[in-house]
Formats: structure tokens, sequence, C-alpha cells
């Protein structure tokens, strides 16, 4: 289960619009496993297909999460026009096991759906999603 | 000559847990190879069976991704910190 304050995830609904035509992505983190702050991230890939955090970026994100001693929660992206579940390329590209891959689809721009999910060596299992 | 490396999650079972190794080496090219002779499998994910950087692997000497650096063949000195990030990607 993910708890995500009401407020970011309207930031990651926002980010996933502001991506589009290209999917968005970028990183959950906070103390003792709370979801204290969404850093939106660029996709170095462009692509209305695939995502990649931008190299330079990751690290500092990354840094700046250990100074301080906070957690990587989520991994976010979103998908332009397929349901909020992991494609295969997700599944095969998912080297962090301990955070929560969370998704948002844009495929009703109306009503844009989120869903969390933990991947472990190929195995995507869903995670309960509770917005707080 | 001893530059510290730091570990992923995802590659510490290789190196018995631990956040960060020691290794020597000119070059990412010759640290990255004492550390397979240190962590036999430690590289394998890393530098791809024709020695290039594997796609989904970020390197970085100092916290400067190495792709805009020489790659594998980016010098490191004694001090230096080089980081080893698997990328954060999919579709």
């Amino acid at each position: 289960m993910i708890e995500i304050p009401a407020d970011i995830r309207d930031q990651l609904v926002a980010h996933a619009f502001a991506g589009l035509p290209d999917e968005s992505c970028g990183l959950l983190a906070g103390p003792g496993g709370r979801v204290e702050r969404f850093f939106p991230m660029t996709n170095a890939d462009h692509s209305p297909l695939t995502y990649r955090l931008d190299a330079s970026e990751q690290i500092k994100v990354f840094g700046e999460i250990d100074a301080k001693g906070w957690d990587l929660i989520g991994i976010f992206h979103s998908h332009t026009h397929s349901p909020a579940y992991p494609s295969e390329t997700d599944r095969r590209q998912a080297f962090y096991s301990e955070a929560h891959y969370v998704l948002v689809t844009l495929q009703d721009r109306n009503n844009p759906g989120i869903r969390a999910f933990t991947i472990r060596e190929g195995t995507i299992e869903q995670d309960e999603v509770k917005i707080t | 000559m001893s530059v510290t490396v730091k570990i992923p999650t995802i590659l510490r079972r290789h190196v018995g847990g631990k956040p960060t190794v020691e290794g020597d080496g000119d070059t990412l090219r010759d640290l990255l190879s004492n550390l397979e002779t240190q962590y036999p499998g430690l590289t394998t994910s890393i530098v791809t069976e024709q020695g290039g950087l594997h796609r989904f692997v970020n390197l970085y000497v100092n916290d400067e991704d190495v792709r805009y650096l020489g790659s594998l063949e980016t010098e490191v000195r004694e001090g230096d910190t080089v980081s080893i990030l698997p990328a954060v990607a999919g579709g």
C-alpha cells in the first residue's frame, strides 16, 4: 500500500498533462516511508511510448533524498493512451524492487486514473493507493 | 590508488551487502575490471559482452554522467567517487 497526499496526486496528474504528447516521469520521496514530495523530472526519451529519467537529474535528486535522510518511495510515470498497468517494457526495466511504480493514465483525458505496483524479479503486484 | 564506488541496492548481493566498496584503476574500465576480480559477478550487468556500458546503467564520476565524459575510458583519480545507478526507465 502507498499513501499519497491529495495535493501530490494532483501534481502527478498535472505533470502528466504538462508532458503531453510524451510520457512524463518523476520520483516520490519522504521520511519514514511517507510521501512528502514529488520531484518532477525530464523524460530523456521525449517519447509518447517510453520514459527514462534524465541521468544528470537522477543523481542530483537521489543525492537530495539521501541528504535529507529520506527514502525513495515511488517511481512515477504516465501512460498517455493505455491503462495504468505496467507495460512489458516497464516490467523488464524495473530495477528498483524496493519502490512503488506509480502510474497515471490519461487514456480518458477527463478522468485520469492512478495505480501503483511493485515489480520484483519480473513479477508485477498491484498495491493499494490510498489518497490522504 | 583507491576510488570509492557507490553500489546500488540491486547489486549489493555481489559485495556482501555493502553500500560502498573501494577499487583501483586509472580509468573506469580498469576500475570495473578490478572490482570484478574482487567481487565476481558485480559488473556483468554494467559492462556488455562487447565491452560497452550497458544501456540501462548510469555511471557517474563525482556526480558527472560519464556518457558526457569519456564513457568507460574516463580517467579516475585517488579520492574520486564513482556512482552506479540503474536507469529509471520503462514504457
